[in-house]
């Protein structure tokens, strides 16, 4: 069996092709090699999650720390338990606030956290307290209407 | 008269039955005897090169313009809404989940699915087949199943390309022609692109449609009736038939695939 010129333009073909998943992968889709293989699990609560969806970026002062896992609605409290996979290597104390915030005006919502300036750390399982729902637009022009209605009067 | 229709017709759908019956059976043969393909794989780099190599161009070109006609229509579009920073995830999401397997496949079908069916068609019907027989070298293990898994085997690729040459087509018009932000038109598109969910999706579309093309293509070239006009029949039928196969299969595979999160 001999090499052929065939086969030049078919390694060619094949190259090619590859580098294009490659590129989609890396330069159009966000799959970023550095991966959370030591994560651990935190839970909070909200009165309303908005648009949140699961695998919503976590961040902290702007940096992703972690991804959104699940979101139920828990049946005694009737609010939205929102568990989070966070990065091992970010540690955040015991009274973290967490709120639902939106990257620009119609862009797509993630959770900030907010550390507090507790001595002790939060630990795997254990729950944000301090949270605060999302912005709901609806809510915020019918607070602004009645503001304005009494106003008038 | 009646009992001649009545007649016809049913001779029709007992045909397209057995029709129906025997590509099946061809399918599983093909399966059955791909052993060959891949212990002698130099018969498969073959085919790879006619129908994976020579589609390169018309891909890329085609993919180019796609690309580019959805810059330009998309931008018209956001721009309405002040959201033109939004075009990087527009152009990437339409290319990667539809546009790259589907357009990729129908431009695979009518460029190489064609000329499987001429080229098995005609072998047939100068009794090429006939005479490997003789020789009991089996057809199928010789000619059809490296022929199946060049296409299957090119379809992704060329698939992926597209999407990342239309991409790139986008990007041209949008970003350095238009002058849409650099930074937002890549952010965006980053930011929406899902690895799993959009681009691995469309890979297996893409797969899906290559062994849709492939099969049709070399059914109909084997089942073609050995003359020129039933070779230029079965030419004709097979880019028909796959083009709306893959229409067809692309709703079922996005209907499964995105049904809402």
């Amino acid at each position: 069996m001999k090499r052929a010129t065939l086969d030049l333009w078919v390694g060619i073909f094949v190259v090619a092709g590859l580098t294009a998943l490659t590129v989609l992968a890396l330069k159009v889709g966000n799959l970023n090699l550095y991966n959370m293989s030591e994560t651990y699990q935190l839970q909070a609560h909200f009165s309303n999650i908005g648009g949140l969806k699961s695998k919503a970026s976590i961040k902290s002062a702007g940096v992703v720390v972690g991804r959104v896992d699940k979101i139920t609605l828990d049946p005694e409290r009737y609010e939205a338990r929102v568990t989070m996979t966070i990065d091992k290597h970010f540690q955040f104390p015991k009274d973290t606030f967490a709120n639902i915030l939106t990257s620009g005006l119609l862009g797509e919502q993630y959770i900030g956290l907010i550390p507090g300036g507790d001595e002790e750390l939060l630990k795997a399982g254990d729950e944000i307290k301090k949270t605060q729902s999302a912005v709901v637009l609806e809510d915020l022009i019918s607070k602004f209407l009645y503001s304005k209605a009494e106003e008038t009067q | 008269m009646i009992v001649e229709n009545l007649r016809s017709i049913g001779h029709r759908i007992v045909e397209a039955v057995w029709r129906i019956g025997f590509a099946s059976r061809f399918f599983f043969m093909i399966l059955l005897y791909s052993g060959t393909s891949f212990r002698r794989f130099h018969l498969t780099v073959k085919e790879l090169f006619y129908s994976g190599v020579m589609s390169l161009i018309i891909i890329m070109v085609a993919s180019m313009f796609v690309g580019m006609v959805l810059g330009l229509q998309g931008y018209e579009t956001l721009k309405r809404y002040g959201s033109e920073s939004a075009l990087g995830s527009l152009v990437a999401l339409s290319l990667v989940r539809e546009l790259g397997p589907v357009l990729a496949a129908l431009l695979f079908a009518s460029r190489a699915g064609s000329a499987m069916t001429a080229e098995i068609g005609l072998m047939k019907a100068t009794e090429q087949i006939s005479a490997m027989e003789m020789m009991a070298i089996n057809p199928l293990a010789r000619l059809i199943a490296p022929r199946f898994w060049a296409g299957v085997i090119s379809m992704p690729l060329l698939s992926a390309l597209f999407s990342a040459t239309g991409v790139f087509g986008g990007y041209v018009v949008g970003v350095v022609l238009i002058g849409v932000d650099y930074g937002s038109f890549w952010s965006q598109m980053q930011a929406s692109v899902d690895f799993q969910h959009d681009i691995m999706n469309g890979m297996i579309k893409s797969f899906v449609f290559g062994i849709a093309v492939t099969a049709i293509a070399l059914f109909e070239g084997y089942d073609a009736p050995p003359t020129a006009e039933g070779v230029s029949h079965a030419t004709t039928r097979t880019v028909v038939q796959s083009s709306l196969t893959i229409l067809f299969l692309d709703f079922i595979l996005t209907a499964f695939m995105f049904q809402g999160e």
